[in-house]
Order: structure tokens, then C-alpha cells, then sequence
């Protein structure tokens, strides 16, 4: 009742271990003892029960966007990437990973953007429209979208303090689903501006805002390499809204923000 | 394995300068189509779903943290040696000790436990399932290694860092353990209860 041989050696045979005299050798045992065979028939069926229930579990999409995204170089990538990693929900500690990346990535742009006229300026909207695109699609490579991750405006709002000449607003709009993901300091055009983040499903909106002579205007819209943004200015701030999500959606969000 | 990323380099807390654009590459060519299999001993070893996807990905960017600590060889055993030290590092830190001796090795399956006993119950995926997660995670981990990865003993031995000739002796005790698991649920969960 205790062969040794059907506690070790079965296994070895079973799993193609064995080399071609061992495996010889123990055929021939089998002959002669019917508890290897019995053991060998209980672990084929075993190993056939593992196989038939398909236990092998496989990595969810999600897992491996977000691999992806935090292992992707960092300088200028292809807008059909941007677009593609701007849907993730990029974790907090992939962001803190990247974080030396954004950093350098905000110093290149910022020696970059000196020399770039300024955004006070008339006349240059399309020039501008296409730096705030180009700051949106900078936003989406991973851990630069914000710089204080909270859905919280209490949290965001004095984040800012301190950091800019002026107070942008900040609220909420869970309610009307366009959650506050977070906020962020970027530079457009040569100055500090403050970047908003609203999540909208799965894609993100950038607000950027900064102070603005003039009066208030209504909203003007356009779009670029597939990104739409709306601007207007009110209370003395200027407004771009940016995102790849449908045109519908921001000026949805811009009547929110305009209240 | 001695090109692998061992236990104390893969848990060092700080980060050697990120890879260039063709290490990423080769990286994203080496290593990344092993993301299932990652998953797979990550979920068979820390049994929810969540933790798993938590820590597959820590192991991940681990091992691109510490890809030049690669040098050739095989790529899914180099990961999977990441992966499952970081899950028992994560273990250590986030479970209560999981019983190590909580089978008696001398137990012999009862003679009424025939192959064709064990087929009917192994044709229960969820029993299947079940039994397996109460085997202690050295045995889970040969078993999902040797049954579901199908990794040959070599790689068994580099991944878990158990000499060769210790292999085969742990994967004929996991069996054993998961026979009695299974014919014997009821036993288990009695035991898992106490």
C-alpha cells in the first residue's frame, strides 16, 4: 500500500520530467505495481479536471492600459496615443512615478514657450488655440494630467493659492457628470495658467484659465486634429475648455462654468 | 536564474533612472506579453481579484524599473520571479500568516476516492476553484505554475527559487492537498472556520 514511487516518481512521469531511462524504467514498474497505476490514473484526471475548468485567469484590458501608460516614453507621442492613454484613469502612483518626466517635460516647454508670443494678445487665437490643444494632449501622457488629484474643490481651490497671481474658480459638477478629477499648473503662451481637470466618462476636459482684460464674451468654438475647445472669457478670466470628448459635451460644461 | 532580478534588488525602494526608448522597446517586446501571466499567478496567489490587479502592476513596473537586471534568457520566468515575490512581500504586509502546516502530509486519501470519484468532483469548476484557494500558497503557487502556466521544473525552480530536485516533491504534495480538498470540501471549510 505505499509504493514510494507513486508519492515521486509518477509526478516526474506525468509531467515529461523524467529522461528517457528513468521514464523507461518506471513504465516497466507500472507493469508490476498496481498503485502507480492507480496513482497515474488519479493524476491524469486531476490535471484533466484542471484543464477542462479553464481556470487560467487572464489580465483585464484595464490592467494592461494602465501598464502601458506608465511605461511609456515620455517625449512627444502621436495624438492617436495621446488620445488613447488620455482615457485611462491614471493612478496615483504611476503618477508619482512620472512625476521627474513631467517635470522635465514642463521645463522643456517652458524654455520652448519664452520665445512664443504672449496670450494677451489679439489676433493670434489660432495660434493660441493650437498651444492650448497641444497642452491638452500634454496633459494625457501619464502623471502629468494633475499635479493635486482630488474630486474635492475645497482641496483644489487653496492648492492653487500661492502658486498663481490669481484665483481661478473651482467647483464640482459630479451632479451633472462632469466630476472634478483634479488641477494642475501649466503654461500656455509663456505664462503660468491654472489647468482644471473634469473627467467625462472616460475622457478628461482641460479648463485652463487665466486673468483677462476685457469684457465678458460668449463662447466661440473650434477644433483641431480632433480636439474641440470652446473659449470665452468672464468676471475677468479668459476660459479655454479642451477635450476629445463631443462638442456637445463642453459647451455643456461651459454653461455649467459660466452660471 | 543568476541574470534575474533576485529578492532583495526587485524590493530596493529606489528607482534606477528610467529606460531609454529602446530598452522601453525591448521591454514592450520581452516582457509586457507576459501581463497574463502575471495575472494569473497574481490572482491564483492573492485570491481577489482587485489585489491582484494592484499588485500585477506594481510587479510590472518593477520589473521595467529593473529590466537591466535582464540580461536574456526567459523573460516570463524572470517576471514571474517579480510577481510572486511581490505578492508574498505583499502578503507579509497585508494578510494575517496563512497556516503553513495545516495539511497532515501522512494523510492518505480514503480508499472510496476513486480517479472516477475525483473526475465527478473535479467537473465542479466552482469546487475546483475552491479547493485550490485553500491549498497554502507555496502549494498554489507550484500548482497554478505547473498546471496552468504548464512551466517545466526548471522554470519552477527559477521563478519559485526552489532547487530542482525539490520540485517534484512539492508538486506531488500540492496534488495531494488539492485531492483532499476536493473530495473532502466540507472538511476544509470546517477547518478554515476554527
Amino acid at each position: 500500500m505505499s509504493c514510494e514511487l507513486s508519492r515521486s516518481t509518477v509526478h516526474g512521469y506525468l509531467d515529461g520530467e523524467l529522461d528517457a531511462v528513468r521514464a523507461a524504467e518506471f513504465e516497466r514498474h507500472l507493469e508490476q505495481c498496481p498503485e502507480c497505476v492507480t496513482a497515474l490514473e488519479t493524476q491524469e484526471s486531476l490535471r484533466s479536471s484542471l484543464r477542462r475548468a479553464q481556470l487560467y485567469e487572464k489580465a483585464p484590458a484595464l490592467l494592461r492600459q494602465k501598464v502601458i501608460a506608465a511605461i511609456s516614453p515620455a517625449p512627444p507621442i502621436p495624438i492617436s496615443t495621446a488620445r488613447r492613454t488620455g482615457s485611462l484613469t491614471i493612478q496615483r502612483t504611476v503618477a508619482a512615478q512620472m512625476l521627474a518626466v513631467a517635470a522635465v517635460l514642463l521645463l522643456l516647454l517652458y524654455a520652448g514657450l519664452r520665445f512664443l508670443p504672449g496670450v494677451g494678445e489679439k489676433n493670434n487665437q489660432p495660434a493660441l488655440a493650437a498651444q492650448i490643444v497641444d497642452a491638452h494632449l500634454r496633459s494625457l501622457e501619464p502623471g502629468h494630467l494633475t499635479d493635486v488629484l482630488s474630486t474635492d474643490q475645497h482641496t483644489v481651490k487653496p492648492w492653487f493659492d500661492g502658486k498663481l497671481d490669481f484665483a481661478p474658480p473651482v467647483q464640482d459638477f459630479s451632479s451633472d457628470g462632469f466630476p472634478l478629477a483634479g488641477g494642475r499648473l501649466d503654461v500656455v503662451g509663456g505664462r503660468t495658467v491654472a489647468a482644471l481637470v473634469y473627467g467625462r466618462r472616460k475622457h478628461f476636459i482641460n479648463i485652463f484659465i487665466w486673468p483677462a482684460n476685457g469684457a465678458d464674451s460668449s463662447p466661440r468654438a473650434g477644433s483641431q486634429q480632433g480636439i474641440h475647445w470652446v473659449t470665452w472669457q468672464k468676471g475677468g478670466m479668459a476660459f479655454w475648455a479642451v477635450s476629445d470628448v463631443a462638442p456637445t459635451d463642453l459647451d455643456e460644461l461651459q454653461r455649467l462654468l459660466s452660471r | 536564474m543568476n541574470q534575474s532580478a533576485d529578492e532583495k534588488s526587485a524590493g530596493a525602494p529606489e528607482a534606477p533612472e528610467a529606460l531609454n526608448a529602446q530598452e522601453t522597446e525591448r521591454f514592450n517586446a520581452l516582457v509586457l506579453p507576459h501581463l497574463d501571466s502575471a495575472f494569473n499567478l497574481a490572482k491564483w496567489l492573492l485570491r481577489h481579484r482587485s489585489d491582484a490587479e494592484d499588485v500585477a502592476q506594481e510587479a510590472m513596473l518593477r520589473a521595467y524599473r529593473f529590466f537591466r537586471t535582464f540580461h536574456g534568457g526567459d523573460a516570463r520566468a524572470w517576471l514571474l520571479q517579480i510577481v510572486r515575490n511581490t505578492c508574498f512581500t505583499w502578503m507579509e504586509k497585508n494578510r494575517p500568516p496563512e497556516p503553513v502546516a495545516e495539511f497532515n502530509e501522512e494523510l492518505h486519501l480514503p480508499n472510496s476516492i476513486t480517479p472516477e470519484a475525483l473526475a465527478i468532483a473535479g467537473n465542479n469548476r466552482e469546487r475546483l476553484t475552491r479547493a485550490l484557494e485553500t491549498l497554502p500558497p507555496r502549494s498554489r503557487e507550484v500548482l497554478v505554475l505547473r498546471e496552468l502556466e504548464e512551466c517545466s521544473y526548471k522554470e519552477i525552480s527559477a521563478i519559485t527559487s526552489m532547487p530542482i530536485g525539490t520540485v517534484m516533491s512539492a508538486l506531488s504534495r500540492a496534488r495531494h492537498q488539492l485531492q483532499l480538498a476536493l473530495v473532502n470540501p466540507a472538511r476544509e471549510e470546517a477547518a478554515r472556520e476554527l
